[in-house]
């Protein structure tokens, strides 16, 4: 199992080294050569500089023989964009996009991408971590 | 008619310009502050929206619902292939055109219906080619929708249809041979009507037909303008 993740920040580094620690094949792509600090010395997978959206970059980052492929760019059009070009030209069927904007993740979804909206998961964290105090509701006061 | 143009740019001000000046109503999109205070003293502000134009809210802010033909010409590609598949998935806008900055994103312009681009990196290396005396394959026009292609061949001395009547030669599926430039001069292309060395030919074909009909017109050589193609052609194919 061959997992491809596209942007190599604190999220895509994180998930390229858990994924490696559980025993999945990891390589990573990333536009900055810097990006590989963050992986850390002993990172065992393939580490790719180039722009996402070059179709010879993805296929030398190991697009081809990849079961899975993640978009966690900084950029949500660029993640829309590479995750399309992974499921329809590379026939990916395991194709996860990171995207901030709640309205693009939703509309993105509803056409077949599998969108995960950051934004939108820490609202709902952070309104239940309000609900957990159980401070009471104005009509419950008192 | 009602067009909304995402991008501020030269081609975005411009384009915006000339629809208002054909007395279309414009709805023109920039994020950047200092070019939407230009565009602002050069057209007003009732047609301008400031902000980002991927983002949904912004283009509803802008009329899109209401657009007869969404123009996305931001200098980023990520961005306009967004804002097209946007207006097109979730607004219906009947026409949507994009600009490709760079020529290499095209076949992901395509692969994801983006089917109305202009690049005028490769349309200016077309009218390039088109005037170097050494290319003998010229690419002229693409209508992606139409689904039809314009191009020129030169006729060299040996080619197996100099000397050949239009009737005789057996074009490529789908191909129309439709005119014959002689001495500058076009002339419409007849069954009777013979080639000579020297001549180009203009053929009409369907996308994808480009290699048979150079193997049939110029089987000894692979020209220029088809390497640069292959180049272009990031599939693996």
């Amino acid at each position: 199992m061959h997992v491809l993740i596209v942007g190599c920040g604190r999220v895509g580094s994180g998930l390229a080294r858990d994924l490696v620690a559980q025993g999945f094949e990891a390589s990573i792509l990333d536009e900055s050569p810097e990006a590989f600090h963050l992986l850390g010395d002993d990172f065992p997978g393939d580490f790719v500089v180039g722009r996402a959206l070059d179709w010879a970059v993805l296929r030398e980052a190991g697009i081809e023989r990849a079961d899975a492929f993640v978009a966690c760019t900084d950029g949500d059009n660029t993640n829309i964009v590479i995750a399309q070009i992974a499921q329809k030209k590379y026939g990916i069927r395991c194709v996860v996009a990171r995207v901030y904007d709640p309205l693009r993740a939703e509309l993105f979804a509803q056409v077949g991408i599998n969108t995960v909206c950051p934004t939108r998961d820490v609202r709902v964290s952070l309104f239940d971590a309000v609900r957990a105090c159980q401070v009471p509701l104005p009509d419950q006061e008192g | 008619m009602f067009v909304l143009i995402v991008g501020g740019g030269k081609v975005g001000l411009n384009t915006a310009r000339q629809l208002l000046q054909l007395g279309h109503e414009i709805a023109l999109v920039e994020q950047r502050k200092t070019r939407y205070d230009l565009i602002a003293d050069l057209l007003g502000e009732d047609a301008l929206v400031f902000g980002d134009g991927t983002e949904i809210w912004v283009l509803e802010k802008a009329g899109i619902g209401r657009a007869d033909l969404v123009v996305a010409v931001t200098g980023d590609d990520e961005d306009n292939i967004i804002i097209s598949q946007v207006a097109t998935l979730k607004f219906g806008v009947p026409k949507v055109v994009a600009r490709v900055n760079n020529p290499f994103n095209q076949p992901t312009f395509d692969l994801l219906g983006v089917e109305n681009t202009v690049c005028a990196t490769t349309a200016m290396l077309n009218l390039i080619m088109h005037e170097l005396p050494t290319h003998k394959f010229v690419h002229l026009l693409s209508l992606k929708r139409e689904q039809v292609e314009l191009v020129e061949l030169e006729v060299g001395e040996n080619s197996p249809f100099a000397h050949t009547y239009v009737q005789d030669i057996a074009l490529p599926e789908g191909v129309v041979l439709a005119a014959i430039v002689r001495a500058g001069h076009a002339l419409v292309a007849r069954g009777s009507t013979e080639i000579l060395p020297g001549d180009y030919v203009l053929c009409l074909l369907p996308p994808g037909a480009e290699r048979d009909l150079i193997q049939v017109f110029l089987p000894e050589e692979e020209p220029e303008r088809v390497q640069l193609e292959s180049e272009l052609d990031t599939s693996e194919g």
